[in-house]
């Protein structure tokens, strides 16, 4: 019992440990974003890394979720002779919360895991201490850009994945339903709300792109300099950014009502 | 020095002379690249003072630090060069960092670095299209390319044919000669050592033996002269003598680096 209790504060004290060292990692990044010079070379190729390389992952995605949205939508509506509701059905979901969500936890699989292998694998080649005898700052140089790509992609690729399942529910509803297609854009657009519901899509989208941002690059610039650190990095951006977006997604909605 | 629960080396206190070559050796597993990881301020011991041309570095800020980095250049063992750049561009890049060289001028620095190391054609491959003994020479090549004044091998000669090492060490001598670079060598290359070194720090699990070659090649501890005779399958503990501690013990206590 005693053990238990011992091992239980021992991983709460990591988590505080990890949480305060991720915090000035933080402070960090944001030193570096704001000293010259701003590497926008560096930060134009990890927007295409991040961003155009995860194109065709979130727009056929965001196709098939709108089509599954389309058809489940569709068939429940129908029941209740509500089906010209199908466009608000379909809008508001991919809007308020499976556009940000899907998009980040796909972004997470894709374009996290790949940075932190990236950081993770210079730290296991000395790449990164290569840099520091240099008199270069790897945070500068090297996770910042990261860091900052992976925020400004975030509510691209989101507004992407909405239109994108936007279209995949229309196709479904009137190209195979028979729904009437002015009937599916009027309902969408009398539901949706730009200020409420957009904009709120992408603050939570930019968010979303903070938080794995943040934790792909400290995992991957934290790992241990070995093939396994490399790995146990990869894994851990993974779960935890995929967590930490799931229950952050339920908090960002209780209390902004975004 | 200690990394976790394992202590690397306890109250090592040696020199290395200022325009000097110093060669590291010791055992696997003895501390010697930790040595040139303390010089570079990579890694910070316990306790204890660590003088680079007289100013102190235990402790420093990073932002410090990178100012003390510009006197020193390091050759990794593993060569730590960027793998997404290129070899010229590798060598260019702490160029195109520090200084204000046009292109050209950078282009002819490397191109005159590449040809010093006998790599003249390779500056369009990438790190991970060159063979170990050529990674080597790139990475001796970029660590020399801003002219430091203190430059650390980190095991120069390892992985290269006879060819290349007796080029290496000709090259390494003439910086020496020619610029007065203090040289901070880790070896396991005996001969090349023996030929270049005006100075000799052997790590030894009881201690650390400091001198000059001839001085060490003479030395009354058996320990000292089968290491460096390289007898195979030295068993340290079988030689040595629990009532008597190895003189060579006795060799050290010089303060900091000089």
């Amino acid at each position: 019992m005693r053990r238990a209790i011992e091992d239980l504060g021992f991983l709460a004290l990591r988590f505080v440990d990890d949480l305060g060292k991720l915090a000035l990692f933080t402070l960090r990044i944001l030193a570096a974003r704001f000293t010259p010079p701003l590497r926008c070379g560096a930060f134009v190729t990890e927007l295409f890394k991040l961003g155009v390389l995860s194109l065709i992952i979130i727009c056929v995605s965001g196709m098939a979720v709108g089509m599954v949205l389309g058809l489940q939508g569709y068939n429940t509506l129908v029941r209740f002779g509500a089906e010209q509701s199908l466009g608000a059905v379909v809008g508001l979901s991919l809007i308020r919360e499976l556009g940000p969500v899907l998009t980040a936890l796909l972004t997470t699989g894709r374009a996290g895991s790949a940075t932190a292998a990236e950081i993770g694998s210079m730290v296991a080649t000395e790449q990164l201490d290569g840099l520091r005898m240099m008199s270069i700052n790897p945070v500068h140089l090297v996770v910042t850009p990261k860091a900052s790509a992976m925020i400004a992609v975030m509510p691209l690729l989101s507004a992407l994945f909405i239109v994108c399942g936007l279209f995949g529910g229309y196709a479904v509803g009137v190209g195979l339903m028979g729904l009437d297609g002015g009937t599916y854009m009027s309902s969408l657009q009398s539901a949706v709300d730009f200020h409420d519901d957009v904009l709120g899509s992408l603050l939570k989208a930019l968010i979303f792109g903070v938080l794995i941002g943040l934790i792909s690059t400290y995992r991957g610039y934290t790992s241990a300099p070995t093939s396994e650190g490399v790995s146990a990095a990869t894994t851990s951006t993974v779960v935890i950014g995929s967590v930490s977006v799931l229950i952050f997604d339920y908090f960002i909605t209780a209390l902004w009502g975004v | 020095m200690a990394f976790g629960s394992r202590v690397v080396f306890d109250s090592l206190s040696c020199g290395f002379p200022r325009g000097k070559i110093s060669v590291i050796l010791g055992g696997s597993g003895s501390g010697k690249s930790t040595i040139l990881r303390l010089v570079g301020g990579l890694v910070q011991p316990r306790s204890g003072v660590i003088l680079v041309e007289g100013q102190d570095i235990v402790g420093l800020a990073e932002r410090r630090m990178y100012e003390v980095r510009r006197k020193l250049g390091m050759m990794f063992q593993g060569g730590a060069l960027l793998d997404s750049l290129t070899v010229f561009d590798n060598l260019a890049f702490p160029l195109r960092e520090h200084t204000r060289l046009t292109e050209t001028e950078v282009a002819a620095e490397v191109q005159n670095r590449l040809d010093a190391v006998g790599m003249s054609n390779v500056g369009d491959l990438l790190p991970g299209q060159l063979s170990g003994g050529m990674l080597k020479r790139a990475a001796l090549a970029r660590a020399i390319i801003r002219k430091p004044s203190i430059l650390l091998c980190d095991e120069p000669f390892s992985g290269l044919d006879p060819a290349s090492t007796k080029r290496i060490e000709r090259l390494l001598v003439r910086m020496n000669r020619d610029s007065s670079v203090t040289m901070l060598v880790v070896s396991h290359h005996i001969p090349s050592t023996m030929r270049m070194a005006d100075r000799v720090l052997l790590l030894l699990p009881q201690g650390a033996v400091e001198g000059q070659p001839q001085e060490l090649r003479a030395h009354a501890d058996p320990r000292v002269t089968a290491f460096l005779n390289e007898v195979p399958d030295l068993d340290a503990e079988s030689l040595e003598d629990p009532d008597e501690p190895p003189a060579g013990k006795a060799v050290r206590a010089r303060g900091g680096m000089r």
